[in-house]
């Protein structure tokens, strides 16, 4: 049960002049059950990428397999990929369109065929993973506030039950604590379900303290692929293609080049803490 | 394939004739239509053609780029092809079961068919090569007289500009808004007509909520940078004619000339 990518390349407007290489010769694996974080900056291909994983976008030349199968064969059935494999786009509150909410996320699994009951069971428990009070159910999407709207929009995807769910940039255009709301939530579901989660960002920050891997894209390429720790000690590359790595990577690194003893590859606030205490007191 | 519609889109190039002033453009494209309705005999269509095909070939715009705005017309040009071969009265030249092809009627439906397409290159040569800031730069200054009779000219090329403007951000937020409900489960390819209706509306209720919404926001940010339409409004870069405009000018008329002499004595 994973997700194979297999030299895929990706070529936008192929038979004109403005021809862009949107990705480039990309081989990823993505097994059961992992929390990954998807970085790289403005038009690295990540978003292009993800529409991959679930036949949005067919690759110029290469290909994805999901559980053994070639998604693009000609009898795959492309409805079924995309209930299990879950996108999120970014700004999903742009795509919500019923008259209230629960019908709104019941749109998902409706579509997948289910019957009524199952379909507002799903609804139900989407829109209680994703924290959504009671009350808002029976009201116009349009009337909840922006935080609330990308959750219901989140859930319109749970519903479906995926076995990987893809988040573009799902914190964008939101404040410190809606951030934080949104990735805690996501950072539970993926704890009580063991659904394999990818989290598309472009900022570090963001992402550090949830995943177990990050992949780091640039010019359609996958620049590292590794462990946060490990990802992290290239932070100087990481900045010359427009990214960051934490701001407790910079701490401990400037603590270190001053001589003090501490570990450098701390990925957040909290390994950080401790680090300095064990080393101080 | 929403990407596909060329008809009023602009393509880079360093030419001529998009260098001309937008009011030159848009006289000869008016000239060149009526031209086409004045001649009314093969020569006059070959001599338009030769004018066509130099201005295609100075404009430095693919050949492939007209075409593809063609394809738009296909079906209206088919239509008007059939109905006047067969129903145009005259000299029978071919009898297909009840229906009759004379030679008149051939010779409409061709005239016909080359008139509609020469229309439509004629006039996406004007819109290739023509920003459609600059378009509507254009038409607001050829239609300033108009303002004698209260006709808003700034407000009508005001908001031409922005819908032009927004033609491409609403096809990039349909092929988003598209895509999302595919990731949903949503099908807009399959079922009958009714089936097919039924499915648009997750697609078109957030584009117009998109529209109103970018509409608003444009409004505000308009406002917020003082905007009180065209009273006393000056523009960084005025429209002037040069050399070149005059040039072009002089070509039109001779073109046009040309054109009604034809008719006259051919």
């Amino acid at each position: 049960m994973s997700l194979i990518l297999d030299h895929v390349n990706y070529i936008y407007g192929g038979d004109t002049a403005l021809a862009v290489h949107a990705l480039n010769d990309v081989n990823l694996v993505i097994p059961d059950g992992q929390f990954i974080g998807l970085i790289g900056h403005t038009g690295s291909g990540k978003s292009t990428l993800v529409q991959h994983l679930n036949g949005l976008i067919k690759p110029t030349s290469g290909s994805i397999y999901y559980n053994g199968e070639d998604i693009h064969d000609q009898d795959y059935d492309k409805k079924k990929l995309r209930s299990k494999v879950g996108l999120v786009f970014q700004y999903p509150e742009h795509q919500l369109f019923e008259i209230d909410v629960f019908k709104d996320v019941c749109f998902g699994p409706k579509n997948l065929g289910l019957s009524k009951q199952e379909t507002e069971l799903r609804a139900y428990a989407a829109l209680k993973q994703v924290g959504l009070e009671d009350e808002y159910f029976y009201q116009s999407p349009f009337d909840l506030s922006g935080g609330q709207k990308r959750r219901v929009a989140i859930a319109g995807v749970l519903a479906m039950k995926p076995e990987i769910l893809i988040l573009d940039e799902p914190t964008a255009g939101l404040d410190p604590k809606g951030r934080d709301e949104i990735l805690d939530q996501i950072a539970r579901l993926k704890e009580e379900t063991g659904i394999t989660v990818i989290l598309v960002s472009h900022s570090m920050e963001d992402v550090a303290k949830y995943v177990e891997r990050i992949i780091v894209m640039n010019q359609g390429s996958v620049l590292y692929d590794d462990v946060p720790r490990e990802v992290f000690k290239h932070y100087k590359e990481l900045e010359q293609v427009g990214l960051a790595a934490p701001q407790v990577t910079y701490i401990m690194q400037a603590l270190a080049s001053r001589g003090l003893p501490v570990r450098t590859d701390v990925t957040t606030i909290e390994e950080a803490k401790q680090e300095i205490r064990s080393k101080f007191l | 394939m929403i990407r596909d519609i060329t008809l009023g889109q602009y393509y880079q190039a360093d030419s001529v004739i998009h260098k001309l002033d937008p009011r030159v453009k848009l006289t000869a494209t008016l000239g060149f239509i009526i031209s086409l309705f004045v001649v009314n005999s093969w020569i006059g269509y070959v001599v338009a053609a030769v004018f066509l095909a130099v201005v295609i070939k100075l404009s430095k715009v693919p050949f492939g780029y007209m075409v593809k705005g063609m394809k738009a017309i296909v079906f209206i040009l088919m239509i008007t092809v059939v109905f006047n071969l067969f129903l145009t009265p005259g000299e029978p030249l071919v009898t297909l079961w009840k229906l009759t092809i004379t030679k008149e009627g051939a010779k409409l439906a061709g005239m016909m068919a080359v008139r509609l397409s020469f229309l439509i290159v004629g006039s996406s040569v004007m819109t290739l090569t023509t920003t459609p800031n600059s378009l509507t730069d254009g038409l607001e200054k050829l239609m300033r007289p108009l303002k004698i009779f209260k006709v808003p000219v700034h407000e009508v090329a005001m908001m031409m500009s922005i819908a032009l403007r927004f033609i491409p951000i609403l096809l990039e937020e349909t092929d988003k808004i598209m895509k999302a409900q595919i990731a949903r489960g949503a099908d807009f390819e399959s079922g009958n007509l009714i089936k097919k209706a039924k499915a648009m509306v997750p697609l078109l209720v957030p584009l117009f909520i998109s529209a109103f919404r970018r509409a608003n926001d444009l409004a505000m940010a308009m406002e917020a940078r003082c905007y009180r339409g065209g009273e006393n409004r000056s523009k960084m870069k005025p429209l002037q004619y040069k050399g070149r405009d005059r040039i072009a000018y002089g070509v039109l008329l001779v073109y046009f000339v040309g054109c009604v002499l034809i008719r006259i004595y051919l």
